[in-house]
């Protein structure tokens, strides 16, 4: 067990390397986008002596370096400083648009994740028949439609038609999580069909491509039925590239669903990145940008360290 | 037998009431005129015309331009979205009232000295803020000096550069010192910007907290989502029929319209054009299409060949066929222009000046006069300008053909369209929004000294015309004058406008609207929680 926290301990010192490095990527790439916040927000009427003084009341007469040193030092003990155009703390603004998307991930997650995987072993198991066929078909056509375009198919059938789900996913303080539960199942289930596929995909793959393998021959000239050689044999050796694909998916969930929040009108974070990027509101842009980015580098660690715990001899290696 | 007159006069009006061919304006004058007392003659419009207003409900409402980095700050207003919003939470000196006339809000009355330099408001003394303290003449001065000065960061500073000063008289009245006479004042305070917050006491206003002296105060919300308002008791006029508004920001207009045919909300603000016909089927919902004072101009340069002869502009103007454009392109959903930048619904609007319509064989004769037959020209515009702008333009090309003019139509990238094109190449298209009152527009953009003469236009008499306009405080004598601009815009002006776009939005089953809507912004002039109702 002490070599698996070590090796945490390892991954995540190298984590923090890389979200250093990204964290100066996104400050400068955030420099070079085109455009004065001041001038975004005075508009047209503006005078130079009204763009003087927003500018130096927002700290933007400052060189780049500065505020980046500056910035980095507090981002540290998490105060990401304040929006320069509401003057309100960037952590009050997004952690509840950031808990919003993270509920709506989990949400997704807690259907997505059993049927894929499920759906995988079953369709292992019953391959080139015409269950594995259809199921294929269905899950590569949702995959492959865009996200946006699925949403409206759903609103379209199960909103305007039937009436059983409201069309827009707005959510209100005085809720229930029962109609917290159906008021977001639209998006949800969007997110659902957009991410089965690929880890289902994965599953199918990751047996399929074990049952080739020696043991499990042995396992089955010894006439193990095929559901046990699956589940008991094969599973445990594919694990490691599902729990990757798995890891992969949630950090999707979690970092690219603004075309679904805007579909269904959910007041997620991608929606609060996109306002911050058209008003040239860096301090906000930064922050959720670097929540992306520890994001991916978190479930990617969880992801490897998922993959050798169910792997003996990634534990111990020689 | 005069009785007998006057009965017969009111049945016809009452019924022209019930038929809705009158507005409430001339309702009231008429029957006036026929004798009966203002009361009563309320009293006959309402039960012929609209059904009593019930009070009730949660008006559930979709808009749409909402940014998560929006603020209470009046200063930094921009998005549709906080104008709704200011305009439901917040009061303002005027306001334009339902039939685009100027009435009331904080301010019971206001007068001016003959050369129109000092501006008295008396203030309604019933006015309250939210948090229950009165509106007093310090939260006004604070209110309007807070686009003042030079730390002001506020977007509608030049519309106040002429005043010098705020003053009390007393506790409920309010005086503006101007340099120069400016016989709109009242009509600018209308702007979105100038909305009175609390004052602080040392000279800035308390903007933050959200409190206001309007209809609705505000219970919860967060900005580029969703708002909770419920109705506040003491306000100062009438209406507010609504018990709760809950505002919804549906930035996206697929979303928005869902929204409104399933029933999730009972109004949007606008709609997508394309879809108007669609929406139009549904009988559930009613969708109203309300002229603005926002307009689509194709400024020439007046100080470039072949644009220096008045014969070339105008046989380009001819060359316009205008209702195919706003059949095509703007799916009806537009007014008509006549080259002269003030709309219908707009103050001091000539009604008599004839139509300028498509007549290409006259365009002909012009530019033979004008020794530019074949004539050529280049006209530039992005596709940001306005939704089918470039589509418009090439449409406008084919019509020009059969006047022998050869319109080459470059399409220029939307980034940096007005800060590279407009004002720079000599035939652009460009998109404006309204402003409040002829004087405001004119000297934005057609005066000769103006940064924004995009027209490079000088017309003595017109310029002479404005300043004099400015200052005068006789009605009719102003009307007559802006009458006489417009004719000039129109005759010798280097600026085409095709159309002004409409105002179009929705409203979903049972809420009801009087007769008349306000034409300042989308929604009844931004007020509709203040102004619609439930059916009962």
């Amino acid at each position: 067990m002490g070599d698996i926290l070590g090796l945490v301990g390892k991954r995540l010192g190298l984590g923090l390397g890389i979200l250093l490095i990204i964290s100066a990527i996104i400050f400068f790439m955030v420099e070079l986008l085109p455009g004065d916040i001041a001038e975004a927000v005075l508009g047209q009427g503006a005078t130079p002596e009204n763009l003087a003084a927003l500018r130096k009341e927002m700290g933007l007469d400052q060189p780049a370096l500065v505020r980046y040193f500056g910035w980095l030092a507090n981002a540290v003990t998490l105060d990401f400083g304040n929006s320069i155009v509401t003057g309100e703390s960037v952590v009050d603004t997004i952690s509840s648009r950031l808990a919003n998307t993270l509920f709506l991930a989990t949400y997704a997650a807690v259907i997505a994740v059993p049927i894929s995987i499920v759906l995988g072993v079953l369709v292992a198991l019953l391959r080139n028949s015409i269950f594995d066929r259809v199921v294929n078909v269905l899950t590569l056509t949702s995959i492959s439609s865009p996200e946006f375009f699925l949403g409206y198919i759903l609103i379209l059938y199960l909103a305007v038609k039937t009436g059983m789900f409201p069309a827009i996913a707005s959510l209100s303080n005085d809720m229930t999580f029962g109609e917290l539960l159906h008021r977001t199942f639209l998006p949800a289930l969007t997110l659902v069909l957009v991410v089965t596929a690929h880890m289902m995909r994965m599953t199918r793959a990751a047996i399929i491509n074990l049952l080739a393998s020696p043991y499990i021959e042995m396992a089955r000239l010894k006439g193990t039925p095929p559901w046990k050689v699956i589940v008991k044999h094969a599973l445990p050796n594919a694990w490691a590239p599902i729990i990757n694909v798995v890891a992969l998916n949630l950090a999707y969930l979690i970092t690219g669903v603004v075309l679904v929040e805007v579909v269904f009108v959910y007041p997620g974070i991608g929606q609060a990145l996109v306002d911050a990027v058209s008003k040239r509101d860096f301090p906000v842009v930064q922050a959720c940008c670097l929540i992306f980015a520890a994001t991916f580098i978190l479930l990617n660690l969880a992801a490897d360290v998922g993959a050798i715990l169910t792997n003996p001899r990634l534990r111990h290696p020689k | 037998m005069k009785k007998n007159k006057d009965q017969v006069l009111l049945d016809k009006l009452a019924d022209a009431a019930r038929t809705g061919t009158i507005s409430r304006r001339s309702f009231m004058n008429y029957a006036a005129a026929a004798g009966l007392t203002a009361s009563a003659a309320t009293g006959l419009w309402g039960t012929s015309a609209a059904a009593n207003p019930t009070s009730g409900g949660t008006f559930r409402w979709g808009v749409h331009d909402g940014n998560t980095s929006d603020t209470h700050d009046p200063g930094t207003y921009v998005t549709r979205q906080m104008i709704f919003l200011a305009h439901t939470h917040r009061s303002y000196l005027t306001m334009i009232e339902a039939d685009n006339s100027l009435g009331p809000d904080l301010a019971t009355g206001w007068e001016a000295t003959p050369d129109a330099k000092q501006w008295t408001f008396k203030l309604n003394p019933d006015a309250s803020f939210h948090s229950g303290k009165k509106v007093t003449s310090q939260d006004v001065i604070d209110s309007l000096n807070h686009h003042r000065g030079d730390a002001s960061t506020s977007a509608a500073k030049a519309l106040l550069t002429d005043v010098t000063d705020v003053t009390a008289d007393g506790d409920n009245a309010v005086v503006i010192s101007l340099a120069r006479g400016n016989a709109d004042l009242p009509w600018l305070m209308t702007d979105y910007h100038f909305a009175i917050c609390p004052s602080n006491g040392d000279g800035t206003i308390d903007w933050k907290s959200g409190d206001g002296s309007g209809p609705y105060k505000i219970d919860s919300g967060e900005f580029g989502i969703r708002w909770e308002l419920t109705r506040h008791d003491g306000w100062h006029l009438d209406g507010a029929y609504f018990d709760k508004v809950t505002m919804l920001v549906l930035n996206d207009p697929n979303a928005r319209q869902t929204a409104l045919v399933t029933g999730d909300v009972d109004c949007i603000s606008l709609i997508e054009l394309k879809t108007l016909a669609l929406l139009e089927r549904n009988p559930n919902v009613s969708i109203d299409n309300i002229p603005s004072g926002g307009a689509i101009t194709m400024p020439m340069h007046c100080d470039t060949a072949p644009f220096d002869d008045v014969n070339v502009r105008n046989a380009l103007k001819l060359a316009m066929n205008r209702d195919e454009i706003i059949e095509k392109i703007s799916f009806g959903a537009a007014t008509k222009g006549n080259d002269f930048h003030l709309s219908p619904v707009q103050p001091y609007w000539p009604d008599d000046i004839p139509q300028r319509d498509y007549d290409p064989d006259q365009a002909k004769s012009l530019l033979k006069k004008a020794g530019q037959e074949g004539l050529t020209v280049n006209l530039s515009v992005a596709d940001s300008v306005y939704t089918g702008a470039v589509d418009m333009c090439v449409l406008y090309a084919e019509q020009a053909k059969a006047a022998g003019i050869n319109i080459k139509v470059v399409r220029e990238p939307n980034d940096g369209y007005y800060s590279d094109v407009w004002l720079k190449k000599p035939f652009s298209a460009v998109s404006w929004g309204a402003r409040p009152t002829p004087d405001v527009m004119f000297t934005l953009a057609y005066k000769d000294d103006a940064a924004w003469n995009e027209s490079r236009w000088q017309n003595e008499r017109f310029n002479e015309l404005l300043l004099q306009a400015k200052g005068e405080l006789d009605d009719s004598l102003r009307a007559e004058m802006y009458r006489e601009m417009c004719l000039l815009m129109r005759d010798d002006g280097g600026t085409i406008i095709p159309f002004f776009n409409n105002w179009v939005y929705a409203r979903g089953k049972g809420v009801k609207r009087h007769e008349n809507v306000a034409a300042s912004w989308s929604c009844d002039g931004a007020r509709a929680a203040s102004r619609w109702w439930f059916e009962a």
